[in-house]
């Protein structure tokens, strides 16, 4: 004979049940792939998406090959290992990325984030087209060390990617078009759009800017939004930013164009995530966010082709009080998005 | 004594025949058909390797080549882009080879590619013009657009011969590779001590700011050494000498000790305006 106690218990169960099934199904419909949206408060993308619209098996192919450590010679590398999630798609902790046999490379891991909205990859340039972008890792000796063509030889041994280019693209061929195509559906769904900054922005509600906030995103504008300009926080230019000559005399965009007003130019880059992405600047040698604003504040070098911006009359750099770096570091937090970091979908399955 | 008359019956009716066969090779005599653009019929430029005075051999050390400079060499690679082809008839008449059907890779170790293989419409050419490279429009396109010779995953990589730099996304346009003696085995020379010599040249004029340009139009006049005519029933045959000493020697003569390595530099732009001089018409077969 059951007792109250039991058929309670019974009930409850029961009761707990139907309601994980219920938010199952709510989980479901969240899920339900969307494809490429554009956040509200971004521009118009870059990329052009009608040339290769993002499709759910494009992406989920996309996604296996990003995390696909045959990428590389000896099948230990894969893009997701310079490139971390939690690290906003960093190598956190590393100045320069490390890659195939401990091998060091000259620049620092950066994010895959907002892809869709550049026009220009890689620290110092070159590549302007993301489709042809993993060609460069894929082939750098101090990266993956492999051919694409030997990639994709692999890849076509494996049944797992017949069924996944199959499902993206109608036949089970193996293309360098169709490799590089369904890399790109991945990376531009790498989008950072919901920290506190975008919901302030989008006036979603409850959410707002604390004094220090709001203070530090006036500083923000005033000293910072010339390059870093509102909302993927790049201009997508770029500068020289005045860091001293790094040992091995990186030129950045002077070696892809060698053009002499090239010279030490690198890409401005995000300020978005900087909480997960340190070390900073092209070869990481800042270790802190107050590294790099006392880089701004008080050692900026007049190198050759030192952006104009940098230079006031004798003064060089952005004069920042401790009371300014404070505040800008407040605002600069609420573009953490820890969504992004977190977002499943994007991360190895 | 009829057995023997039969057989030298025979024998006549087949130089007869060996006769009439060879007349109808003859073609010199018909006129050119009238120009129709979709009269298309089959044309080849023959790319045919040369050092100097004698035939391209790979590592040839028992016999290795003099550039101007007196510095001996060997060759290990030779491979570049053409891409464009256009001709011209005597009374003005152009026709460009499709551009998705126009872009060669010329390998000297696989005599196979020595031909770029079109279709033009049936004409007499005494014109013929081509690029050494891939055009800057090519060079921009999507990825759909990079099949075949210009698949960036095509030839092999960067040691075995790839014709594609990742890192500054564009075609290597022409690639020679070889060995000399005279390269020292330090920083400004080969630090493997293989002394080796690399010439890669490329640059298409950049996606956003204006860059080196080392594309190349090459323009032959067929009318000295014979004049293409092209028509259904036959391959006529633009046979091309390209000669790799070239390279070394004019207009921008420079010694291999001095430069044993040039790829996307500034120095490129001279190597590459030597790259015009290579190529001379021999003759045609029609």
């Amino acid at each position: 004979m059951m007792s109250k106690k039991q058929i309670l218990i019974i009930f409850s169960l029961c009761l707990f049940v139907y309601a994980c099934k219920k938010s199952d199904m709510v989980q479901e419909q969240v899920e339900a792939f969307l494809g490429f949206q554009q956040p509200a408060n971004f521009p118009a993308p870059v990329y052009k998406l009608s040339a290769n619209p993002v499709t759910k098996a494009g992406f989920e192919l996309g996604r296996s090959l990003f995390y696909e450590a045959r990428l590389s010679r000896n099948n230990t590398v894969s893009c997701g290992s310079c490139h971390i999630q939690s690290s906003a798609f960093t190598q956190h902790g590393h100045d320069v990325s490390h890659g195939i046999d401990d091998r060091l490379g000259t620049r620092n891991s950066p994010p895959i984030m907002n892809l869709a909205w550049n026009k220009a990859f890689m620290w110092g340039g070159g590549i302007f087209d993301l489709d042809l972008q993993p060609v460069a890792p894929i082939t750098n000796h101090e990266e993956m060390d492999e051919s694409v063509e030997n990639v994709m030889a692999k890849l076509r041994l494996l049944p797992k990617y017949t069924t996944l280019f199959k499902n993206a693209f109608g036949t089970e061929e193996i293309t360098t078009a169709r490799m590089m195509k369904a890399l790109s559906q991945f990376m531009v769904m790498c989008i950072s759009s919901n920290s506190k900054y975008d919901k302030v922005m989008r006036k979603e509600a409850g959410v707002s800017f604390t004094t220090q906030e709001q203070q530090g995103y006036m500083l923000f504008k005033e000293k910072c939004a010339s390059c870093h300009s509102e909302p993927l926080f790049t201009d997508g230019s770029f500068r020289n930013n005045g860091l001293s000559l790094s040992p091995i005399n990186d030129q950045g965009l002077y070696t892809a164009t060698l053009i002499a007003t090239d010279r030490y130019k690198f890409k401005v880059p995000s300020l978005r995530n900087l909480k997960y992405t340190a070390p900073y600047m092209h070869d990481g040698r800042f270790l802190t966010l107050d590294g790099v604003l006392e880089h701004y504040h008080s050692q900026v070098q007049d190198l050759p082709n030192l952006d104009p911006i940098l230079k006031n009359g004798a003064r060089l750099g952005i004069a920042l009080s401790d009371e300014d770096k404070s505040k800008l570091l407040a605002f600069l937090a609420t573009l953490n998005d820890e969504t992004f970091i977190n977002n499943p979908a994007l991360a190895e399955q | 004594m009829m057995e023997k008359f039969n057989r030298k019956y025979n024998q006549l009716i087949l130089l007869l025949a060996c006769f009439s066969i060879l007349a109808s090779c003859e073609k010199g005599d018909e006129p050119a058909p009238e120009f129709m653009e979709t009269n298309l019929a089959p044309f080849s430029v023959e790319f045919d390797n040369i050092i100097g005075d004698r035939t391209l051999t790979f590592n040839n050390t028992a016999a290795p080549y003099t550039n101007a400079a007196g510095e001996k060499f060997t060759v290990s690679m030779l491979q570049y882009f053409i891409s464009n082809i256009k001709v011209a008839t005597a009374d003005g008449k152009e026709y460009a080879v499709k551009q998705d059907s126009s872009y060669f890779l010329i390998r000297s170790s696989d005599k196979a590619t020595r031909f770029a293989k079109v279709r033009v419409p049936e004409g007499d050419y005494t014109r013929l013009t081509f690029t050494l490279g891939v055009d800057s429009l090519r060079s921009t396109m999507g990825i759909d657009k990079r099949t075949g010779v210009l698949d960036p995953a095509a030839n092999g990589d960067h040691d075995s011969g790839g014709m594609y730099w990742g890192w500054n996304s564009g075609y290597i346009f022409f690639r020679f590779e070889g060995n000399a003696g005279v390269i020292s085995d330090d920083a400004n020379g080969d630090p493997t001590g293989k002394k080796q010599f690399k010439y890669h040249i490329g640059g298409f004029g950049g996606y956003a700011a204006p860059t080196i340009n080392n594309i190349k139009t090459i323009t032959v006049d067929l009318t000295t050494a014979g004049i293409a005519k092209v028509r259904k029933d036959r391959q006529s045959n633009v046979h091309l000498f390209v000669d790799a000493m070239k390279v070394f020697n004019r207009p921008n003569g420079f010694s291999i000790a001095a430069h044993p390595n040039v790829m996307f530099s500034d120095y490129s732009v001279n190597i590459a305006k030597n790259l015009t001089t290579m190529f001379r018409h021999d003759h045609t077969e029609n």
